[in-house]
């Protein structure tokens, strides 16, 4: 390559690096500044961080969000991942009756994101549930009503975790990469093990999952950063602040009014980048083999 | 396809399936089903009132004094979905295609281009948010030092939704080129090697064989940022611009930069609590995604096949 291409070449990379990351930038540098600097376009770093940090961590409740934001993402990471583990494997290494109406069943879903069911789904998590016999009775005797008549009950689940973990738990997405995944190993492994007499969750322990680490890895990523970046199902069906997620939880810290405290945002948008960075670098082999380079297929 | 099917038991297979199953279930499959029945209701959630009122919610958000806020909110969310789409990936395929290419560093440049794939909608609009503020924001500041001038970013109609498009652009830079620079890691360099020989140039080698090749990525990548478009920048706008600001006519019907799902959120939980409309706005989109996710299949399956796969 000529010697002026590869300057070209390092400018348009370098300009792009700095594109990429000048937002962030400019949010991290902000988060050290005073009270006065931060409303100047100055981007010398300051010295404040750790004093707006401990700002926004306890009066603005940013650990709270964030604690919250762990629970529910770590809650769907390792039950989606092992739910869909489960659901894969017996799609690959069991024949029954039915499976590919039920694999089309689980498929089928991947065209309804839970965004559009935001409505309905507030329903049947908000509603309370029957609260006695009589009631429960009444409503279970009558499926034609409970189908095609607007829900009467519910889970009542409104501001708990649960709302934010359980309907969440299982995927489309990761059923099919594990299936694809598992249908990719050589069936001469299963037989062997078959064989060999392996009872299925021995074949499971030994040999399925030390063989899905890329994987499970990628599918993790995946999970984590999804859930700590969901905005508009916690903003619907959480109403209570020390339960709320970080996404919403930093709208709440700008808050309304005049007066905002960019400095104690800048630095709870930083922190808040910290988590679903620490995994994507963690597992960013694994996510890159197990997903990326398959093309999400 | 070799059979992998080598386990007998009859329950079992039943037993793994049945948590996913029962959640698909409770979860994604009675709402929507729930969606179409609440679609033929009028409701006020503060009222507490609920009439059945057959299709009359559809016909209201295609006909008669709504329909013109309905048909703007329909037509501004795919504009918006096309210009994410658009420029996110041709800008992420030529940054990709170049990282890729033979230079010292190249390692460094794809990390430091890719760090930010889990940068979440929310936090993209607070920090734009902050730096486009017309008064305090630094964006401002900086003009009006140079060139004496203060855009009114986040209330002029144009400007808000300009914004809009750029941050989430941004948004997605990171996230898209993780996907092309895996996919170009199996592009076969000699393809490109053996053009050059051929006498093409870097232009005429990137239109001829890196597009192509990278086809089945587009695909996929599609995909998923017209889902951004569509769900996810909910975040990011509800922050940045909350919807607003209402556009000039014929675009007075609704904020500019209201979404389809944002307007779904407004009739289903803000002032008019009017939960129906909310449902069958809710359906259309379905309608479109299940349209679009068809197209996929259709036209993704159709994959550019070189080298030996």
């Amino acid at each position: 390559m000529y010697r002026r291409n590869a300057w070209i070449l390092h400018a348009v990379l370098i300009t792009t690096v700095v594109i990429v990351a000048f937002p962030i930038l400019f949010a991290v540098i902000k988060a050290t500044q005073t009270r006065v600097d931060v409303l100047s376009p100055s981007l010398i770093p300051g010295t404040q961080f750790v004093e707006n940090v401990r700002n926004v961590f306890l009066n603005a409740n940013l650990l709270v969000f964030m604690r919250n934001s762990f629970i529910a993402a770590v809650a769907v990471t390792v039950g989606k991942t092992t739910l869909s583990l489960m659901a894969g494997m017996a799609l690959v290494y069991f024949r029954f009756p039915f499976k590919r109406v039920v694999f089309g069943l689980i498929l089928l879903t991947l065209m309804i994101p839970i965004q559009v069911l935001v409505v309905p789904l507030f329903d049947v998590i908000s509603l309370q549930p029957p609260q006695t016999f009589a009631e429960w009775w009444a409503w279970i005797s009558r499926p034609d009503r409970i189908l095609f008549q607007p829900a009467e009950y519910g889970f009542g689940w409104a501001n708990t975790y649960a709302a934010l973990i359980v309907p969440f738990l299982a995927s489309a997405t990761g059923t099919f990469l594990f299936r694809q995944h598992f249908m990719a190993i050589p069936s001469s492994l299963a037989d062997a093990a078959r064989i060999d007499g392996a009872t299925p969750w021995q074949f499971l322990r030994r040999i399925l999952i030390p063989m899905s680490w890329n994987t499970i890895g990628a599918l993790a990523v995946i999970e984590f950063v999804y859930v700590w970046n969901q905005y508009l199902w916690p903003k619907v069906i959480i109403r209570r602040e020390e339960l709320q997620v970080v996404q919403v939880g930093l709208n709440l810290i700008i808050g309304t009014g005049e007066g905002v405290e960019w400095g104690y945002v800048m630095a709870g948008a930083t922190l808040s980048l910290v988590p679903p960075l620490l995994v994507f670098m963690l597992l960013q082999e694994q996510f890159m083999r197990g997903f990326a380079l398959s093309g999400g297929k | 396809m070799k059979d992998n099917a080598v386990f007998t038991s009859r329950v079992l297979p039943w037993v793994l399936l049945l948590p996913s199953f029962v959640i698909l279930l409770v979860f994604i499959y009675y709402p929507a089903l729930q969606a179409w029945v609440l679609s033929t209701y009028r409701s006020n959630l503060f009222l507490n009132t609920r009439n059945y009122v057959g299709l009359d919610n559809f016909r209201l958000m295609f006909t008669g004094p709504l329909a013109d806020k309905y048909i703007q909110v329909i037509v501004q969310t795919f504009v918006y979905g096309a210009l994410v789409v658009g420029l996110g990936l041709s800008i992420a395929m030529v940054v990709a295609t170049l990282a890729s290419q033979n230079v010292r560093g190249a390692r460094i440049y794809r990390l430091l281009l890719i760090w930010p794939f889990a940068l979440s909608p929310a936090v993209a609009g607070t920090i734009f948010l902050f730096m486009f503020n017309p008064d305090i924001g630094s964006v401002n500041q900086v003009l009006d030092a140079l060139f004496g001038i203060k855009p009114r970013w986040l209330d002029t109609p144009l400007l808000a939704f300009s914004l809009v498009v750029l941050a989430s652009v941004w948004k997605n830079l990171g996230y898209n080129m993780v996907f092309y620079l895996a996919a170009l890691q199996n592009v076969p360099k000699e393809l490109g090697e053996a053009a050059a020989i051929d006498g093409a140039g870097p232009i005429q080698r990137f239109f001829r064989i890196t597009v192509p090749m990278l086809s089945p990525m587009t695909f996929f990548l599609l995909f998923t940022n017209l889902t951004f478009a569509f769900f996810e920048s909910y975040g990011l706008i509800d922050i940045v611009t909350s919807g607003g600001p209402v556009g000039p006519p014929p675009a007075d019907g609704a904020g500019l930069t209201t979404t389809m799902i944002y307007q779904v959120t407004l009739d289903g939980f803000g002032g008019s609590g009017n939960t129906g409309l909310a449902a069958a706005l809710g359906n259309v989109i379905l309608l479109f995604t299940i349209l679009i996710t068809l197209l996929q299949f259709r036209y993704g399956s159709r994959r550019v096949q070189y080298g030996d796969n």
